[in-house]
């Protein structure tokens, strides 16, 4: 699973930090950084991050795929 | 007709933020036809702000900060492989490896490369890097993990702030040295631009300003070993990073008949690409930081933006006006957005800073480095920075698309002391900076009367 968060849109409310502190972090007061790679163990905590965010900024999917064709 | 529209052959070049959603979207919006998209990179889709900011502190390698997919475009992914050229009559895209796609209608997404340093020779030593592509983080953040005795950053605009930033977090002593007389500047202004510079000081940073970096030094074997400044003084630096800013991917276009220079494709609020004699395209798109569009709030000038944000904005509404008859396109009128996170500071800025004449701090002040400053163009609100008060963001943006008057009336709880006095916004002319600026307002006022438009109720 990858993650990217629009941080055009996040206003640091912190709420995936406390739910996966594992793959979010604040840098500073309000500035997030991430684990783009999520691992498998934290798959579900990432889910909930991303329902919990007030601001629906964080986007869950997967990598395309595709190689050199 | 919009039945036809859904249909055919579409062709994205370009397969990075703005390639990627534009694809999805396209599915999202009834596409239905056969769409492939075409990047240079054999990577797929990733994303590039953590490569400044996790990746150079070695929190994340270079080659795990691939995208998400939204939704799987069912596209056919040719990776690896650049355009090279574009037949506007034939409706051909030619690609590298002598292959050419036709289309019914096509996206450009290109994008930018970094800015080279300007002697090929230098350049090539082994130690100077750029910073725009995976490959590139990944291989200064292996010479950062290696713990060089110093690091030189040459242009201090955001990319330039954030490696910095980075290197000290590191423990690594780092020299910056910018042309213009501040980090920032060009982006920011004068007075932020001081807060800047106070932050890159207090953070341990040799950071050198009004300065040119006239020579790269190899020590024979071909291996960076320093700087001359044009200062006469030089500085003895085991990496080089240069961060001038960055190049617009349009050179596979020079025979396409297209509006396409070095800053950027332009297009029309709907995303179509302008030819060179300024005529609208009805089949050629453009989105990304590779575009130059009209924005009414800010004059109607053409503005080329290297935001994260405007690439998704932007490939949202040309994919959306490609698979769309006339009367249903939309217009790109997102007010531009960006972020930069750098020693210890969230930077948020909604609205073109640039187009201004005068600031006031709205909130908070410069020496508790938590602030709002808004920026106004003749009596109205352009623009507006935050620093470490990203939840003030929104309102402001408010001002902005409401064309508010400037200063702006009291509004929040904390309004600063000083919220009325306004200050010279002191923004200078980009062509005294190191770095190229962010946000370019490409183009010239036809007249000096703001336009309000009412929509109907």
């Amino acid at each position: 699973m990858q993650i990217v968060v629009d941080l055009t849109r996040c206003q640091g409310y912190a709420q995936c930090v406390f739910l996966a502190p594992e793959v979010f972090e604040l840098h500073g007061e309000e500035g997030l950084l991430y684990t783009t790679a999520v691992p498998d163990d934290q798959v579900e905590r990432v889910r909930q991050a991303a329902a919990a965010c007030p601001v629906q900024a964080i986007v869950v999917g997967e990598a395309v795929s595709a190689g050199v064709r | 007709m919009s039945g036809d529209l859904r249909g055919g052959r579409i062709v994205v070049v370009g397969a990075s933020l703005a390639g990627l959603r534009a694809a999805e979207t396209l599915r999202e919006e009834g596409f239905t036809g056969s769409l492939t998209v075409v990047g240079d990179e054999p990577c797929p889709p990733y994303d590039r702000p953590p490569l400044s900011k996790q990746v150079l502190l070695g929190k994340a390698s270079a080659d795990t900060t691939a995208l998400p997919m939204r939704r799987d475009p069912d596209a056919d992914w040719r990776l690896g492989v650049a355009a090279t050229g574009l037949d506007p009559l034939e409706k051909r895209v030619m690609l590298a490896d002598g292959e050419s796609l036709p289309f019914d209608r096509l996206l450009i997404a290109t994008g930018t490369r970094a800015r080279p340093w300007p002697n090929p020779e230098e350049a090539s030593l082994d130690g100077v890097f750029t910073l725009r592509t995976s490959d590139e983080a990944g291989g200064l953040a292996e010479r950062l993990a290696a713990g060089p005795g110093r690091v030189l950053v040459i242009g201090a605009g955001f990319t330039g702030s954030e490696i910095a930033s980075a290197c000290r977090e590191r423990g690594i002593e780092v020299t910056v040295a910018e042309r213009g007389p501040a980090p920032l500047v060009g982006a920011l202004g004068g007075t932020l631009s001081k807060l800047a510079a106070v932050m890159h000081r207090n953070h341990g940073v040799d950071l050198r300003c009004g300065v040119t970096v006239t020579a790269l030094r190899g020590d024979g074997n071909g291996r960076f070993t320093g700087a001359d400044l044009s200062d006469g003084s030089r500085v003895d630096a085991e990496v080089c990073v240069v961060a001038l800013g960055a190049v617009r991917n349009v050179e596979w276009l020079a025979e396409s008949g297209l509006a396409a220079g070095p800053r950027g494709i332009a297009c029309d609020a709907g995303c179509r690409a302008f030819d060179m004699y300024g005529i609208v395209t009805d089949d050629v798109f453009v989105a990304g930081d590779v575009s130059r569009f009209p924005h009414p709030l800010f004059g109607y000038q053409m503005l080329s933006l290297e935001h994260w944000g405007n690439a998704v904005a932007q490939a949202e509404v040309a994919a959306h006006n490609m698979v769309s008859p006339g009367p249903m396109r939309r217009p790109h009128l997102a007010v531009p957005t960006f972020w930069s996170t750098q020693f210890g500071i969230n930077i948020k800025s909604v609205g073109v800073p640039t187009y201004s004449d005068h600031v006031v701090i709205a909130q908070g002040s410069l020496e508790a480095r938590r602030l709002a400053m808004v920026y106004g163009y003749q009596g109205r609100v352009t623009a507006a920075v935050t620093v470490d008060m990203a939840k003030s963001l929104d309102y402001y943006k408010n001002l902005i698309e409401t064309a508010a008057p400037f200063p702006p009336p009291p509004g929040a709880a904390d309004r600063a002391i000083a919220a009325d006095i306004t200050i010279p916004s002191d923004v200078p002319d980009p062509s005294g900076l190191s770095h190229g600026p962010t946000v370019a307002l490409t183009g010239h006022l036809p007249d000096r009367r703001l336009t309000v438009v009412q929509p109907s109720r």
